[in-house]
């Protein structure tokens, strides 16, 4: 029966728990074994990354706008790579679209959300002191410090950083000859990479852990908010596909320093054809990409699972469908693993290929539509109150719609000749990643802001945030599709050099325009973030009448989380605007025994076994 | 227009620092009331509620109109209908798609506005407390799956007619991709490609194709690096190769990509049937070309690899070939590459210094040349 097993894992929970010792400064506050801590930590580094990624867009954005500005102005900042004539380097142009994707995707997206976010709720919402090892976490979160660390020490060399796209293909990004960011730049990434793998997995083993041993008693898997349902599909989803990314990187680093030829064949290069052969440099790409795919679900789930909570409990309505989104999320997460050479249908690769993943891919359309209904329909028939993180989990959802719809065009094998490489994927996977996904992040930290610091971040600014972001992404990113279905292809410094790319400048003004001021909207949510820290509103303990656990300790959550007893769950955490119950939502730890005006018959059954699942008993004799 | 974008800019930036300053006001005056502690729920909806709701539909509505009038606007500069037989198939079953998502895209945000307006918070309501339905949920699982179904479908049977193998007659063309330009490589009178080798390749020799000229089929081959001609209304098959990192050719007027891979030749083939002159005169504008770019992140100058490609009528077609001079007559330094046996072939295939009529009539300049000159 599912009580016995929680107990067993429980006992570990307590067991470590006695073991905690008196923290010193750095031991609470930069060695930090809490989870809560570590949180805050991947959190607030997520938010220097965002402001660097993001400037850096604002550099190269001002470059395709403007191709005959003059950029002496930035040489303070950029040096060398402001030639004479005021004008951006070009080598240092594909340096800086490189980093941007690379910081972007994980050092943001990824720290900020499954880091963040994980760290933060599955302890507190599985009802359990902390992670299952907080040792591996801190190291997990020092490790990401590190990698970030090398990644931000390759922007000041004098080559330059990695400059092959975040994908770093090889041969360019193996051969030093064919690009200077492929010397030292390149080096730096990959081990930086590697780094930052390490502390993904130690991360995810941590999760997957803590959320099937840890739980608290009465908490079944059934019981569990979306949210943690989402970080365990991310999280299975990374030890999984991760590894494989590692692989990638270490041939690349064989090729590069050892000798060998995995992805180097007949190249001629520099006067000079080098002597390897046989590899291909096809294998990096279907490694690169066995991660790469699942790399945007391990982006998106969380992002799912945190609209959910907020939409839920923003409408004051149970989220529509548990079940579907639990099974959806199961399905995109078992189709992740088969789709990722739709981004290799123009390899040369075997066309039999491209059939089989076309044909993969739109199924996997399908579990992220229904996804998208079931927000919609939570919000029929509720009452809603729009928060900031209310505001961004829907802008959201038609970030994710929007965005997902163009998803279908690009994964036709037949269509994505035209567009592959153009503005059209730049468009399509901004608006799914880099605006829902980014959404999700901030509407998390409204949110949960409460919970991190005790105080409430400013609302009226989160309005302002919201609407010139909300605004501001969809006047960058619809005109972008039709830059890329008039073939404007990625990557490219300029335009000019082609007639059949000799229009839509002004438009191209018009998006660096809106996401130049959007990325300084951004400013707007920074400077509430830091300010509402130390001087916002205090919070009550729960300040948005929610359900799930974590809003059943203390304001300023301690160590451990629940100063007494964890409290015992009972039921579902979407038990909103329950007919006959008082007030408009039930917390998870309140007993079908003490309402019986809003019971179902089914609930009313349940009754009795309350008093076998508080009286589990916690197995000490299990070993740590 | 840049001075109208500072302007805005400069007063964005004001209002924001306007709206922060006034904002710390309001936060000060709020916890002087409230104290310590605060108000337990502080997610009450509050006096911007119905405000943002409204403007939640209103920039609904908003969006429709600006994205229906930048379409119908911006539309014009897309590229011209597609110049060949495949092309117009793929963007046929483009729009279609787009149509179809182009619907749901509006069907679905529509929803999400429209409810996010009507059950915007009221003290009089109470939400209703639907947790499930799973006949909806098998209904917008189907539907979609339906959808998706017939996508599949019809994408599958384009690429398997795209990716099928070339008709026996097809022209074939070779071009390889290296930093930064492309290389085009014709099979000459024989219609045989002198076999290359990647360890043959010389740029200060004049071989930067690596052709091996111990191959006789290599004596007739000629070469462009400016531009590419094909003949109109005949399948082309390209031969993409790639010298030094990742290229893709890449025709948008063709709806042609394909990547070219050191070490692992690619190939596509097409049908254009809209010469470069009847482009002209459709477009109205003399100076038009097709041109081919590359579409694979390269290095520096990704972003210049233009080659002119040139569909030229067939009988135009096959006397530019006729005109154009072999490799070993433009760099007869190779001569020595080819061995004893065969020297009096390869000589027959060097013109000499006065050749016959036609032959200053070579629009194409040599790779060879176009390497050196770099």
């Amino acid at each position: 029966m599912a009580a016995h097993s929680i107990a067993e894992g429980h006992g570990h929970a307590e067991h470590e728990h006695e073991e905690h010792h008196e923290q010193g400064f750095f031991g609470k506050y930069i060695f930090s074994l809490d989870h809560k801590t570590i949180a805050k930590q991947y959190l607030i580094s997520g938010i220097i990354w965002a402001v660097i990624g993001g400037l850096m867009s604002v550099i190269f954005r001002l470059q395709l706008a403007f191709p005959d500005m003059d950029m002496t102005f930035l040489k303070p900042i950029l040096g060398h790579w402001i030639n004479e004539s005021g004008k951006l380097d070009n080598n240092f142009y594909l340096a800086l679209v490189t980093m941007h994707g690379t910081i972007m995707v994980f050092f943001v997206l990824t720290a900020g959300l499954s880091g963040t976010f994980s760290n933060l709720l599955i302890p507190l919402q599985v009802g359990a002191r902390d992670m299952a090892s907080g040792f591996m976490n801190m190291i997990s979160y020092w490790l990401f410090f590190i990698a970030g660390l090398l990644m931000l020490i390759s922007l000041f060399l004098p080559h330059g950083p990695a400059g092959g796209g975040w994908v770093i293909y090889p041969p360019l990004s193996a051969l030093e000859e064919a690009n200077p960011g492929s010397g030292a730049g390149m080096t730096l990434w990959l081990v930086a990479m590697a780094i930052f793998i390490a502390s993904s997995l130690l991360g995810s083993i941590n999760y997957v852990t803590t959320i099937l041993n840890l739980r608290t008693k009465g908490m079944s898997m059934d019981k569990l908010p979306l949210t943690i349902w989402s970080f365990l599909f991310t999280a299975i989803l990374g030890i999984l596909s991760f590894p494989v990314l590692f692989s990638a990187a270490l041939l690349l680093i064989f090729d590069r320093s050892f000798g060998t030829s995995f992805y180097l064949s007949d190249i001629y290069i520099q006067g000079q054809a080098l002597p390897n052969q046989g590899g291909s440099p096809i294998l990096f790409q279907h490694l690169f990409w066995f991660l790469g795919h699942p790399e945007v679900y391990i982006v998106i789930l969380p992002a799912f699972g945190i609209s959910s909570e907020i939409i839920s409990t923003n409408s004051r309505k149970p989220i529509f469908g548990y079940k579907a989104m639990i099974l959806s999320m199961l399905g995109i997460m078992f189709l992740a693993f088969i789709v990722w050479a739709h981004h290799m249908f123009v390899t040369g690769m075997n066309p039999f290929l491209g059939s089989i993943f076309m044909l993969l891919t739109l199924i996997i359309a399908v579990p992220s539509a229904v996804k998208g209904f079931n927000y919609i329909t939570t919000l029929w028939r509720g009452n809603l109150i729009f928060t900031p993180a209310m505001l961004f989990a829907i802008g959201m959802v038609s970030f994710f719609v929007s965005g997902g719809l163009t998803g279908i065009i690009l994964g036709n094998a037949a269509l994505d000749i035209q567009l592959h490489d153009t503005y059209f994927v730049v468009a399509h996977f901004h608006l799914v990643m880099g605006s829902a996904a980014f959404f999700s992040m901030i509407a998390g930290v409204y949110h949960w802001f409460p919970k991190m610091y005790g105080r409430m971040m400013n609302k009226t600014l989160g309005y302002i945030h919201f609407w010139i972001s909300f605004i501001g992404v969809y006047m960058v990113f619809i005109p972008m599709h039709y830059i890329g279905i008039a073939g404007f292809p990625r990557r490219y410094y300029q335009w000019s050099g082609f007639k059949t790319f000799d229009t839509f400048a002004d438009l191209n003004i018009v998006i660096s325009v809106a996401a130049i001021i959007t990325v300084f909207a951004q400013f707007i949510f920074i400077y509430n973030f830091f300010y509402s820290m130390f001087k916002g509103q205090r919070a009550s303990a729960n300040p948005w009448k929610s359900n799930a656990l974590e809003w059943t300790t203390p304001v300023n959550v301690g160590h451990g989380n629940w100063p007494g007893e964890i409290p015992t769950v009972y039921r579902w955490p979407y038990d909103y605007s329950k007919p006959g119950a008082p007030d408009d939502f039930i917390p998870q730890n309140v007993p079908f025994s003490a309402t019986p005006e809003s019971n179902t018959p089914e609930e009313n059954e349940l009754i009795e076994k309350e008093k076998e699942i508080e009286n589990i008993k916690y197995d000490y004799s299990i070993p740590d | 227009m840049t001075y109208i974008i500072a302007i805005l800019t400069i007063l964005f930036v004001v209002l924001t620092f306007k709206v922060i300053a006034q904002t710390r006001k309001i936060i000060k005056t709020n916890r002087g009331e409230t104290g310590e502690g605060g108000p337990s729920y502080q997610g009450a909806p509050d006096y911007a509620n119905n405000m943002n709701a409204a403007a939640l539909l209103i920039f609904w509505i908003l969006a429709v109109v600006a994205i229906t009038w930048s379409y119908i606007h911006y539309s014009q500069f897309f590229l011209p209908e597609a110049s060949s037989v495949h092309g117009r198939k793929t963007d046929f079953w483009f729009w279609v798609s787009m149509g179809i998502i182009t619907v749901a895209f509006f069907l679905v945000n529509t929803f999400l506005f429209l409810f996010s307006y009507i059950y915007r918070h009221s003290p009089k309501r109470k939400s209703s407390f639907y947790t499930h339905n799973n006949t909806l949920e098998v209904i917008w699982t189907t539907v979609p799956a339906v959808v998706m179904t017939g996508l599949v479908l019809s994408g599958l049977v384009v690429w398997n007619e795209i990716t099928s193998e070339a008709p026996e007659d097809a022209e074939i063309i070779e071009i390889t991709g290296r930093q930064f330009a492309w290389m085009v490589r014709y099979s000459g009178e024989d219609g045989e490609f002198g076999k290359s080798n990647y360890k043959l390749m010389d740029d200060g020799m004049g071989n930067p194709l690596g052709v091996d000229f111990t191959d006789p089929n290599a004596f007739d081959d000629f070469s462009s690096a400016s531009e590419l001609h094909i003949p109109k209304g005949k399948p082309v098959l390209l031969r993409i190769r790639a010298r030094d990192v990742l290229h893709s050719v890449y025709i948008p007027h063709m709806r042609v990509k394909m990547d070219a891979v050191p070490g692992m030749p690619t190939k596509f083939w097409f049908i254009a049937d809209k010469s470069t002159d009847e482009m002209k005169a459709q477009l109205n504008n003399s100076d038009f070309d097709y041109e081919i770019a590359c579409a694979e992140i390269c290095g520096k100058s990704h972003f210049g690899m233009r080659l002119v490609l040139k569909v030229d009528e067939p009988e135009n077609y096959e006397k530019w070939k006729r005109e154009q001079k072999t490799i070993l007559t433009l760099n007869p330094d190779l001569l020595v590459k080819v061995p004893e046996k065969l020297k009096a072939k390869a000589l027959k295939y060097i013109e000499t210094e006065a050749p016959a009529a036609a032959a200053t009539d070579s629009t194409a300049t040599p790779v060879a040349a176009a390497v050196e000159t770099k």
